[in-house]
């Protein structure tokens, strides 16, 4: 069955059975092994992606029912040299360890912060539910996505497009828990 | 010196993790996320359905089309076994099965979806026998499955009047010392199996080419994988070839098992003539691979009146399992931590290991000691409540301090944090303010806090790292750039940024020129294992001494002929075209180890902590809720500190998921919850504000200005802080764990 959906903001078409999972259409047809599989029965959430900007456990969506819709994989978050604030936030507050959740991680809590600009703790915890880390402990993962609504909010004000300054305003805010004088 | 280089500090500093961009962009590559080779084919592993029998044969359904399919079995493998510290275990069963889901045939097949109807195309002949499932059955000796008595390894620690010759006068002589005490408190405590459950299950790849074998996959130790290789497959060293991928989470888990799946990942590819890919998914990983030991441990004590600890006897008994793997080491550990972080005068502490026909157990985060921390740290509160006394108090009471000695006559001298690490938790707490107003009873929830203290051995037990002799490169690069090559691995704890931070200020560069090469044992020296706390502490201290010593012959050359450091080093490079230091480590020359009186310097240093638990308890259906959870740990030395907030944060959840909701569910010999949705951790609702403290009592052999090791201490304190506050909220006492609502509502009933 031939499918068209954008991915990314990119149009693609690909040819596969209707009930082939999405998670494999991303990984081995398209190559966006960023998504990854923890559990492969939507327990873990390593392989959450949106889907026309709801987060998804893409083990669990056939890929036909993507036909016309929109996906964004953490590959559609930024590029190294062009992190978005939260990516760059969890690199400087210890939000990813071994990063095999992280991706997922950082989709659940992009759509937490286009819904919620300023979450507090519990919205935060609330909305990374879905998603099991296994070496943080999750305070640093909720430190990190309050620190880039933070970063967001002073974007939007400052800026139209948080991307074009997230790499450099989050290399240069973050506050690390000692800083030696040079 | 004029010529001195620029100064730079990145050592306790939490600069961005070198790994950090590629992590977060989603282009780290973990072992399934590398391109399929050309040809390459998929592997499975066909396991045994029972716990125990005899293996008739495998039988190939002749109607089936096997033309496409490779089948491997016990006959195919040069040297069918598995080299750790046995090497009793088989890589695929041959006539006897020991454990459920025992590795019996692999096969390999380029279509996915043949692979399965290939495996329910072979049958496996398996005449079951009665299964030994427990440790008291183990002991009790009748049936056997493991040398003559099913005992594994046993220890004796003996101090004080425990000492004598012989265990009979040695038990004679703590019970005397027993009998002399005013108040003497006698408790059993148990602990059960937990699964590593890193999200990112094991897999490998494997090829044969003309310079012999290559496996890449998810793992802690590259030359383990290595040395059971050339084992079983009969090669020289230089044919084996270890990668390391991006390796999603450990703890423990991809310590000695990936050496398995390696094996078979290779055979199949020996035998096909193809690469071959073998990624577990869930289910097997957490049915086939190694867990935590459950243990019971009993405990005797004497005291003073007022408290005054005076002697200790234990018992501690570890079921390893079918095969040895690491169990005795792990009993070792469990062993040395059984006295707690506390003075005893005499002491008698026994332990033994035995077999069971379950999956063999093995490396998880605190590797025996959490079972024992939990025992005494329980015992510690057993103490407080038979005397009237406040658990704390008692704890403060007998605390080691520098110059104490412990139960195998360590004496204690530097980096002794366990007072500071105490005070510290207590204060930002407010423990002693919520402990005396009583439990909080609001509705049906009470609240209730409750504290513990402990301490971890930070590297390889007594004379181990002597004998291990780990070892790091580094080399000079153009540019003035180091290169460390290491077989420590990043694992998610964050090794290769750390390094990069303690060469460049060992070298004097900023930590952006110096780089970490991919550990792969071809080009990488055997640092040993990335296990036991020993990464920083003692492999960092290797990668200090080595970039030094580089650092040094730069400056000797900028000295005399001038330039930058940039400068002198280029020169330097194009005259000798190699500039290297391989660098051995030594250990301090003071720690001194006996291994046949189990009596000396057990680890070079401890690592210390207070953790301090507020729960709520549901008094109608005793669902805990951790409400806070604050940690104060002396860890020497942060060499970055968020990072290593993050080590004892998320040390410190899998301790709370040990106590609270993981449990693996036996029938049979069999798992069944083999899955995450069964198989409970703790999510991001479940995990309470973490409130870390790092205290820092510098260990002066340690690297960085002094850091110790303390990847596996968090998992120790966790289980029993949550079991005090849990008795301070609701008296129940809990000796066992998981304290599920449903073992808590038992106890309430029993009560």
């Amino acid at each position: 069955m031939k499918i068209s959906f954008k991915v990314n903001g990119a149009a693609r078409e690909l040819d596969a059975p209707p009930l082939q999972r999405l998670l494999d259409a991303l990984r081995l047809v398209l190559g966006l092994t960023g998504t990854k599989e923890g559990c492969a029965e939507g327990e873990c959430g390593a392989c959450t992606v949106l889907l026309d900007g709801e987060p998804v456990n893409a083990c669990l969506v056939p890929v036909g029912q993507c036909q016309g819709r929109e996906i964004t994989t953490v590959e559609g978050l930024g590029a190294a040299g062009h992190l978005s604030p939260l990516q760059r936030c969890f690199i400087d507050h210890g939000g990813a360890q071994c990063g095999i959740c992280t991706p997922g991680v950082l989709i659940s809590a992009e759509h937490l912060l286009r819904r919620n600009p300023d979450p507090d703790d519990d919205a935060i915890r609330e909305a990374l539910a879905g998603n099991l880390c296994r070496c943080t402990g999750y305070q640093r993962i909720i430190e990190s996505v309050r620190a880039a609504a933070v970063l967001r909010r002073a974007d939007a004000r400052d800026v139209g497009d948080p991307r074009d300054v997230g790499d450099a305003r989050g290399a240069r805010d973050v506050s690390h828990d000692r800083q030696e004088a040079p | 010196m004029a010529t001195s280089p620029p100064s730079t500090h990145s050592v306790g500093v939490s600069v961005p993790r070198t790994d950090g961009t590629a992590k977060v962009t989603g282009s780290a590559r973990y072992i399934d996320d590398l391109p399929g080779m050309p040809g390459e084919i998929f592997g499975r592993t066909l396991r045994s359905t029972v716990p125990r029998g005899v293996l008739r044969g495998i039988r190939l359904d002749p109607s089936f089309d096997w033309s496409d399919v490779t089948v491997v079995e016990a006959r195919d493998i040069p040297v069918n076994a598995i080299l750790m510290i046995s090497e009793e275990q088989p890589v695929l069963a041959e006539g006897k099965i020991l454990h459920a889901y025992e590795p019996v045939a692999l096969i390999a097949c380029p279509d996915r979806l043949k692979l399965d109807r290939a495996a329910r195309a072979i049958t496996l002949d398996i005449e079951p026998l009665p299964a030994i499932l427990d440790i008291d059955t183990a002991l009790a000796g009748k049936d056997v499955i493991w040398g003559e008595d099913n005992v594994f390894k046993r220890y004796l620690i003996t101090k004080g009047r425990g000492d004598a010759e012989g265990r009979a006068a040695s038990e004679a002589g703590i019970d005397a010392a027993l009998a002399a005490c005013d108040v003497v408190v006698s408790g059993r405590y148990e602990t059960h199996h937990q699964e590593q459950l890193y999200i990112e299950p094991q897999g490998f790849v494997a090829f044969w080419d003309d310079a012999g074998v290559h496996v890449t996959g998810s793992l802690q130790c590259p030359y383990y994988v290595h040395k059971v290789l050339k084992r079983a497959l009969d090669l020289s060293s230089e044919r084996v070839h270890v990668t390391q991928a991006v390796t999603g989470g450990g703890f423990g888990g991809k310590e000695e098992y990936p050496s398995i799946i390696a094996l078979h990942a290779a055979l199949l590819a020996r035998k096909s003539r193809r690469p071959v890919r073998m990624i577990y998914d869930r289910t097997e990983d957490i049915e086939a691979t190694t867990k935590r030991h459950p243990a019971i441990v009993e405990i005797t004590t004497g005291c003073d009146r007022d408290g005054t600890l005076r002697a200790l006897k234990a018992r501690i008994l570890m079921d390893g399992g079918a095969y040895m793997t690491l169990t005795p080491v792990v009993l070792s550990r469990g062993t040395l931590h059984a006295a707690g972080a506390y003075r005893w005068q005499d002491a008698f502490i026994e332990s033994v290991a035995v077999a069971t026909n379950t999956p063999p157990n093995g490396a998880f985060r605190g590797f025996g000691a959490p079972q024992t921390i939990w025992a005494i740290e329980r015992h510690m509160d057993r103490i407080a409540r038979a005397i009237g006394k406040d658990p704390v108090a008692l704890r403060a009471q007998n605390l080691l301090r520098s110059g104490d000695t412990t139960a195998t006559g360590q004496t204690l001298g530097l980096s002794v944090g366990g007072h500071a690490c105490l005070e510290a938790a207590l204060a930002e707490s407010g423990y002693h303010e919520k402990r005396a107003a009583g439990p909080a009873v609001n509705g049906r929830v009470a609240r209730g806090i409750g504290a513990s203290v402990f301490m971890h051995g930070a590297g390889f037990t007594g004379s181990g790292e002597r004998m291990l002799k780990g070892k790091v490169a580094i080399d000079l690069l153009p540019g003035g750039r180091l290169q460390i090559r290491t077989a420590s691995t990043d694992i998610g704890q964050g090794t290769e940024t750390v390094f990069r931070q303690i060469a460049a200020d060992a070298a004097g560069i900023p930590v952006t020129h110096v780089d970490f090469a991919v550990p792969s044992t071809t080009v990488v020296p055997d640092s040993g294992p990335t296990v036991a706390s020993r990464t920083v502490m003692v492999v960092g201290a290797i990668v200090e001494g080595a970039s030094r010593e580089i650092a040094e012959r730069v400056l000797a050359e900028q000295a005399a002929g001038g330039g930058s450091f940039t400068e002198a080093g280029d020169r330097l490079l194009s005259r000798e075209r190699e500039v290297s230091c391989l660098k051995v480590y030594e250990p301090p020359s003071f720690i001194q180890w006996d291994d046949t009186t189990y009596k000396g310097d057990a680890y070079p240093c401890f690592a210390w902590a207070c953790d301090i638990a507020e729960v709520e308890v549901d008094l109608d259906t005793f669902e805990v809720t951790v409400k806070n959870f604050w940690s104060a740990t002396d860890v020497g030395k942060a060499i970055h500190p968020v990072m290593c907030k993050g080590q004892i944060e998320g040390g410190t959840l899998q301790a709370i998921g040990w106590a609270l909701c993981e449990e693996v569910v036996w029938k049979e010999g069999l798992i069944k919850n083999p899955r995450m949705t069964n198989y409970i951790i703790p999510t991001s609702l479940d995990a309470p504000p973490f409130h870390t403290t790092l205290i820092e009592e510098p260990w002066p052999y340690g690297p960085g200005g002094g850091a110790k090791g303390i990847g596996e201490l968090p998992m120790d304190g966790g289980a029993p802080a949550l079991a005090a506050a849990i008795e301070h909220a609701t008296g129940l006492i809990a000796d066992s764990l998981p304290m599920t609502p449903e073992r808590l509502h038992t106890l309430a009933r029993t009560a």
